[in-house]
């Protein structure tokens, strides 16, 4: 178990210096995009003088290291800063924008789990039959249609048309739990695609597993069918699917822009975007920290998890 | 932000136009409606609206600015900023349909002879909290927003006024000061974003105070903002109990609301939704005709379009029909390279100028200039702009220039624009022809993007601002723009409708104000049937 530990802190130190690389390069390359938080306010108002005002109000007439020394300083103390454009607290932007999308995340993966593997281990079970090829065909097809197509096409069939789900979540703000009808819609797009990749993954890791020689040499003791396929190869099949399980994850967490966008859901991708177009560059820095230890401590889990599921695999920093 | 979303007001109004003294008392006075709905006095706007009822919430979709946005009226940017900064706060005077300023707190005002001291006398409002709207507040706002400090976008228009003479001789009348004629003086009070708002003020997030029909009950950033009827509105309480604006920047995302029945009105939509919804009865399609200016700009002042020859024969080489078709699918009228068609002082005499490629051709000729390779910047950053720069481009294909199309960042595009290249799209909301004017075509200019630098021109500016006859004054502008149309730096094609779309059950909607000016989004003169 030493190891392991060993393991975990070697990661999350790994993780802490990848985060700050993110802070860094997000910071140097939102810095070199084009015009700053000034221009882009003035927007088609381009007066000099008045960007120039704008600038020097915003403190953006410092160094760039000055900015970003302070910004760092700050967040040692776990103050984020604030944002350059409205003055208020980027911490309020995370905090906001966070709940909608942790709301829509863990609806999602709530339901992807038992959707995916039930899927990928059905398919596997009946490998060449009917409901193989059914399921596979389905998930192939599904895949293939972009996430902005799938969620025009159900707003118009099943709010627009027959009338039974609300088409977006406008006006409901944060408060998204007090109308469950309108999640429906984003859910489902969201869980389109990550089930079909979860599923054919899980399937291609089952049929994997039930023609290795264990499975077979199981079999051969006379253990039961079920017992091979989920005490034994089940657990084996999961590894891959449990990485992708976490790349999935982080994805939802870290802002679904597209899906946002179409239902109106207020989440960090909406933030993300925003903070992007109006160049604010603390918000867009207190994103990437989020969005960065987010990423880090999903991979570990994942891995350590896979670990579990089949030790031989051994882990690798 | 999405594409649709950053459509910042093609709108910094600026300056002066008007009557030298205008009773505004006389031209509003029949508007004062009754808070209970009583004798119908439609407003005029929605006629065959029936009789106004009182009560019920409206919802309105805009596009807007995310966690950023805030209520401070002299940081309105976007549609959605303006549309809340109207229901909360007053200006002194505001745009009617042909852009001439109407009175709004102010009752009337008044010139002296050499039209640079004018006399401005409040009508008896009420901010919410019960106050008097006196002459101090009205003074302590616009020295905010000419802070130099801050970059509040009015503080450009308000650039005439000498805030430090201008003082109070009552309470409720102010003297102003301005620091050269100014005829236009109505059109500062009237500009983008020049609210009233009560002295010492300098917090709007929580529940700013205001003058406007409606006061503020919850702001939520980029979501949503509630407000409520204010009943001692001077102009007579609102009809409806409440308003909700709610921002959803997908342009689908306001239609499907609207069609689900989340939202009453949705702001800005495309051209095609307009004319799938137009005719089947179940929403409302309301196009503001005018509303937004679309052209291209020519930086005057270096080749080739220093030579007015090649000017002209862009001029020529432009098809306005196949450019309004295309770039803004059929939803506008063509241009005649003349900024604000319909508005007050528009030389809608000068006939309307059509392709002719036999003369661009000869005139580019002329000017040396055959096999001309131009580059056209362009940006997502307004609709129908890369559509526009790709038609064009084989307009003059015909002509045998070359136009390679660069397409840059539309965060940055104004900015961009502005000094360098030598052709861009270019478009602009509604704004006083004089605005338009000042605030781009003269050698001072702050948004000058055709370069347009001529003294003389200059003089006839000024020529005009100290003419206190209008008519007078309209021969001076009809001079200016009669030398726009022949050699200016703007080919202006064509004028792009605002599209709204409304519940049917959404009455009162005016038809004719272009975006920007007082009855667009007006929302206290709205009722739900």
């Amino acid at each position: 178990m030493t190891g392991l530990r060993s393991f975990v802190a070697r990661r999350l130190l790994l993780g802490v210096a990848q985060t700050v690389a993110v802070v860094l390069l997000v910071f140097a390359l939102t810095e070199a995009l084009p015009g700053d938080a000034a221009v882009a306010l003035a927007g088609d108002q381009p007066d000099p003088a008045r960007i120039a005002a704008i600038r020097e109000a915003m403190h953006l007439d410092r160094p760039a290291y000055e900015r970003l020394a302070e910004w760092a300083a700050g967040l040692v103390h776990g103050d984020f800063g604030t944002s350059v454009t409205s003055g208020r607290p980027v911490s309020q932007y995370l905090a906001e924008g966070f709940g909608p999308t942790l709301l829509l995340a863990a609806l999602t993966v709530a339901l992807l789990v038992p959707a995916g593997f039930g899927l990928g281990v059905l398919a596997a079970r009946h490998e060449g039959r009917l409901a193989d090829r059914l399921i596979s065909s389905v998930t192939l097809t599904v895949y293939a249609v972009p996430e902005f197509a799938l969620g025009i096409l159900l707003v118009t069939v099943f709010a627009l048309h027959l009338g039974w789900l609300p088409p977006t979540a406008v006006g409901y703000g944060t408060d998204l739990l007090a109308h469950p009808a309108a999640l429906l819609l984003p859910v489902l797009v969201l869980l389109s695609r990550p089930v079909c990749s979860l599923a054919r993954l899980v399937r291609a890791g089952m049929v994997d597993a039930l023609a290795a020689p264990y499975a077979v040499h199981a079999r051969r003791y006379g253990i039961g069918g079920a017992r091979v396929r989920y005490a034994h190869a089940l657990p084996n099949a999961l590894a891959p699917a449990v990485q992708q399980l976490a790349r999935t994850i982080d994805w939802l967490l870290c802002g679904v822009i597209v899906v946002e966008a179409l239902f109106v859901i207020p989440g960090l991708g909406t933030v993300l975007l925003n903070a992007v177009a109006e160049r604010d560059v603390p918000v867009v820095q207190g994103l990437a920290v989020v969005f960065g230890v987010l990423t880090v401590v999903l991979n570990l889990g994942a891995d350590l998890v896979a670990h579990r599921l089949a030790p031989r695999a051994g882990v690798a920093a | 932000m999405t594409e649709e979303s950053d459509t910042h007001l093609p709108f910094p109004g600026l300056r002066r136009r008007g009557f030298l003294a205008a009773t505004g008392a006389a031209s509003l006075g029949a508007l004062a409606l009754s808070g209970c709905g009583g004798p119908g006095s439609d407003d005029g706007k929605g006629t065959g609206d029936g009789r106004p009822r009182r009560g019920g919430r409206l919802r309105a979709a805009f596009a807007g600015g995310g966690a950023s946005e805030t209520l401070d009226p002299h940081l309105a940017n976007l549609f959605a900023d303006v549309a809340r900064a109207k229901a909360l706060f007053d200006k002194l005077a505001d745009y009617g349909a042909d852009l001439s300023a109407q009175p709004r707190l102010a009752e009337k005002w008044q010139a002296n002879k050499t039209l640079d001291r004018w006399q401005v006398t409040l009508r008896k409002a009420t901010f919410h909290n019960g106050k008097p709207v006196t002459a101090q507040d009205v003074l302590y706002s616009y020295r905010r927003i000419a802070d130099p400090t801050k970059g509040f976008r009015a503080k450009a228009s308000l650039e005439p006024i000498d805030l430090d003479a201008s003082h109070a001789t009552g309470k409720r009348s102010i003297e102003f000061v301005l620091k050269r004629p100014t005829a236009e003086f109505p059109n500062i009070l009237a500009a983008f974003g020049a609210y009233i708002v009560p002295e010492n003020a300098t917090a709007f997030d929580e529940k700013p105070i205001g003058s406007g029909p409606f006061r503020c009950v919850s702001f939520a950033p980029g979501r949503s903002a509630v407000f409520r009827r204010y009943d001692d509105y001077w102009e007579g309480a609102p009809h409806l109990d409440e308003i909700e604006f709610v921002v959803a920047n997908e342009e689908s995302a306001r239609v499907n609301a609207l069609l689900g029945g989340q939202v009453e009105y949705a702001h800005e939509l495309d051209p095609t939704t307009a004319r799938a919804h137009e005719d089947n009865g179940q929403i409302e399609i309301v196009r503001l005709r005018n509303s937004a200016m679309q052209g291209f700009a020519m930086k005057t002042d270096r080749a080739p379009f220093d030579d007015k020859r090649v000017r002209q024969a862009f001029f020529l080489i432009a098809d306005r029909k196949e450019l309004v078709d295309g770039a803004l699918s059929g939803a506008g009228e063509i241009g005649n390279d003349l900024f604000g068609k319909g508005y007050e002082y528009y030389a809608d005499g000068l006939p309307q100028r059509e392709q002719d490629l036999g003369r661009a051709r000869a005139l580019l000729k002329q000017a040396g200039a055959e096999r001309l390779k131009v580059t056209l910047d362009t940006s997502a950053v307004a609709a129908g702009f890369t559509e526009a720069a790709t038609i064009f481009r084989d307009q003059a294909a015909k002509a045998g220039v070359t136009i390679d199309v660069k397409t840059g960042s539309k965060d940055t595009y104004w900015s961009d624009i502005l000094d360098s290249g030598t052709l861009c799209c270019y478009r602009s909301g509604a704004m006083p022809i004089e605005a338009h004017i000042s605030q781009r075509l003269l050698t001072g200019s702050t948004t000058n993007a055709t370069k347009w630098h001529h003294k003389d021109f200059d003089a006839l500016y000024q020529q005009a601002q100290s003419t206190p006859d209008t008519k007078d004054r309209a021969a001076v502008y009809a001079r200016m723009q009669r030398r726009l149309y022949t050699d200016g730096g703007f080919l202006i094609w064509g004028f792009a409708d605002w599209i709204l779309g409304t519940a049917r059950k959404v009455k009162g909607v005016d038809r004719k104000a272009p975006a920007n000016t007082l009855d667009w989004a007006r929302f206290d003169k709205v009722w739900l049937a």
